[in-house]
């Protein structure tokens, strides 16, 4: 199933023209954390279910986005659709990126890093993902995780700080983190991903190597068979911290904090070992 | 930093408020090169329009007094060339006659830079310039840590070494005692030695209610604290107490993330599972902290932590996590 996922994007929906809205919203400044869902899952109504209770007007917003609208309410109602239309945009959204498609699309958007990248110095430049803090709307703004120091982080810009958190769901990260476990970031040397985005973007020669690359990379048996090999259980001892010192000497509060945190981190570590070798 | 991140940075400016204000900014600073006077106005001195350039917002103004004080400029003649003319630029000093043997005044505007920084670095380990940066950090002016949970704890710059040319400013916040990439690309060109490695931790020694604690316990109003939620009530810090007089005396933000997928934490046994949550965990309590040696050995290593483990996630939590069930869930 994530291979006929993978054809798909491969070959890529260029039927922008007819997607009218769609397009629109993506191209709208503030909505970039958004990536296309696919018509047929949004004309399959069970992926809706349960959403004509959380939108007003479901069936015009519904409508709208699939560019069905009646040209003779168009003018009268267009203005509140719109809002209505986002969130019902949004909240399909949350539930098609835990789809393999979705995932897949938004996988292409993180190795661009169009989510920004981690602030921390010591992720060095790490790509973000969005995640929200609760699956209900209207709660909290969207955040943003980073898969290498496993943390959460607001949006710089207050465009994106405004967004629903719900319209990416509490999921999203980790169920990519997952079902890709090859992608799950390095815990220390410098960020590959995302590091030729900016070069190769804009020609599409550069376009076509990512896409060539992903394509490699999404084969589920690739994606799988590395990631039967793969152990994390100690890369944690791996990760660089920051220790702060005055005039080069450790401070006493946090030098113990940190020895603490450290012997934590250790005997997880040892936990994680003795699992791992029963299993074998 | 490469020319690609830089790109990548300036396209998402804003740290507060306009989205345009990088470009302004940018502006501002061309004009600024082609400046070829070192005394703007006639009104502002040389080092009030320094700290009032884009970009410096960081920096505090040097007293004067400090910069005439010999002994506070130990060592920092070697560092910084055509010495004489870079001070009497500092100081609004109407330089001597004879200015040929300088090649170009752009040279001695980044030698005043240099000297102003490198001073600027010494000035605010003082008592002085302690209490003008506690100032510019009670206003946010270094605006707050990035980190969901550290709840928009206020954030000071800092350094990463103590010789410039190597590093650009970071921000250090005392809550998760990490450091940060300053939000806006305008900082990327001050240099991190300005502010040093000692004066982030200098200050928090100094001003010791503006530190968290390294120990933390949910309330049953905090336990489930929403980032969104005014932070820092002073009503709570009144009632809290740091056994350790040298310590944090201000109530940490203790809250760790949980990853979950579809309501169900991710179990640690998970390949995908947390490995990083050490980083941001506090004890719960002072005492906590001394059951880790010097070393950082347990010195009560015994089996018990297994069961501590099992209780605390009693929660819904996904053992042994199929990946094959999660695949055919979400085709
Ligand atoms: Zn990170
Ligand atoms: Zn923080």
């Amino acid at each position: 199933m994530l291979h006929r996922a993978v054809e798909d994007v491969s070959t890529g929906s260029d039927s922008d023209y007819s997607r009218f809205w769609i397009s629109w919203f993506l191209s709208s400044k503030g909505n970039e954390y958004f990536c296309e869902v696919d018509e047929d899952f949004i004309l399959d109504r069970f992926n809706l279910t349960g959403l004509n209770n959380e939108v007003a007007n479901y069936t015009q917003a519904l409508d709208l986005i699939t560019d069905q609208l009646d040209d003779d309410i168009q003018d009268e109602l267009r203005g509140s659709l719109d809002v209505q239309a986002r969130e019902l945009y949004g909240l399909i959204h949350a539930r098609w990126i835990v789809t393999a498609r979705g995932l897949a699309k938004m996988i292409e958007k993180y190795k661009r890093a169009e989510f920004g990248r981690c602030p921390r110095v010591m992720c060095q430049l790490q790509p973000l993902l969005p995640v929200g803090l609760t699956d209900m709307p209207y709660e909290k703004s969207v955040k943003l995780y980073c898969g290498r120091c496993e943390d959460l982080y607001s949006p710089k810009s207050s465009r994106h700080g405004s967004i629903d958190g719900a319209y990416f769901g509490t999921t999203f990260p980790h169920l990519l983190f997952l079902v890709y476990p090859t992608l799950i970031p390095p815990k220390s040397g410098p960020t590959d991903i995302g590091a030729n985005a900016a070069s190769g973007s804009g020609t599409k020669e550069g376009e076509n190597r990512i896409r060539r690359r992903l394509r490699e990379e999404m084969d589920p048996a690739i994606a799988e068979g590395g990631g039967e090999n793969i152990s994390t259980a100690s890369v944690a001892l791996k990760a660089e911290r920051y220790k702060p010192r005055i005039y080069g000497f450790q401070l006493n509060e946090i030098a113990k904090l940190q020895r603490w945190q450290e012997a934590v981190r250790d005997r997880q570590v040892s936990r994680l070992e003795d699992l791992e070798e029963r299993a074998s | 930093m490469n020319a690609s991140d830089q790109a990548e940075f300036e396209d998402e400016e804003a740290i507060s408020g306009t989205g345009e204000g990088d470009e302004i900014m940018e502006e501002v600073e061309e004009q600024e090169d082609g400046y070829t006077s070192s005394t703007p106005t006639s009104t502002l001195t040389w080092i009030s329009w320094f700290c009032s350039l884009p970009g410096h917002e960081y920096f505090c103004e040097v007293s004067e007094d400090f910069i005439e004080d010999d002994f506070n400029l130990t060592g920092l003649n070697t560092m910084v060339p055509f010495w004489k003319e870079a001070m009497e630029m500092v100081l609004d000093v109407e330089p001597d006659e004879d200015t040929s043997k300088i090649p170009d005044v752009s040279i001695v505007e980044s030698s005043a830079e240099m000297l102003y920084g490198l001073v600027h670095q010494r000035y605010i380990l003082t008592r002085a310039g302690l209490s003008t940066m506690v100032d510019k950090y009670e206003a946010g002016i270094f605006g707050s840590c990035p980190r969901v949970y550290c709840m928009g704890t206020n954030v000071v710059p800092c350094g990463r070494s103590d010789m410039p040319g190597l590093d650009t400013v970071k921000l250090f916040c005392p809550n998760c005692n990490d450091i940060y990439v300053p939000p806006s690309s305008r900082f990327q060109g001050v240099d991190g030695a300005f502010f040093g490695t000692t004066f982030a931790h200098l200050f928090f020694q100094t001003y010791r209610e503006l530190s968290p604690a390294p120990f933390w316990k949910a309330t049953s109003s905090s336990s489930h604290a929403s980032p969104r939620s005014s932070t820092g009530s002073v009503s709570q810090n009144a009632t809290f107490v740091n056994p350790n007089p040298h310590g944090g005396q201000k109530r940490a933000a203790g809250y760790v993330y949980v990853p979950r997928i579809y309501g169900f934490k991710v179990s640690e046994r998970a390949k995908c599972g947390p490995r990083m949550q050490w980083l941001r965990l506090r004890p719960e309590s002072s005492e906590e902290l001394d059951m880790v040696d010097w070393r950082g050995r347990w010195l009560d290593d015994d089996e018990d932590y297994d069961d501590e483990e099992e209780e605390e996630e009693e929660d819904r939590q996904m053992e042994d996590f199929d990946p094959v069930c999660i695949m055919i869930k979400v085709a």
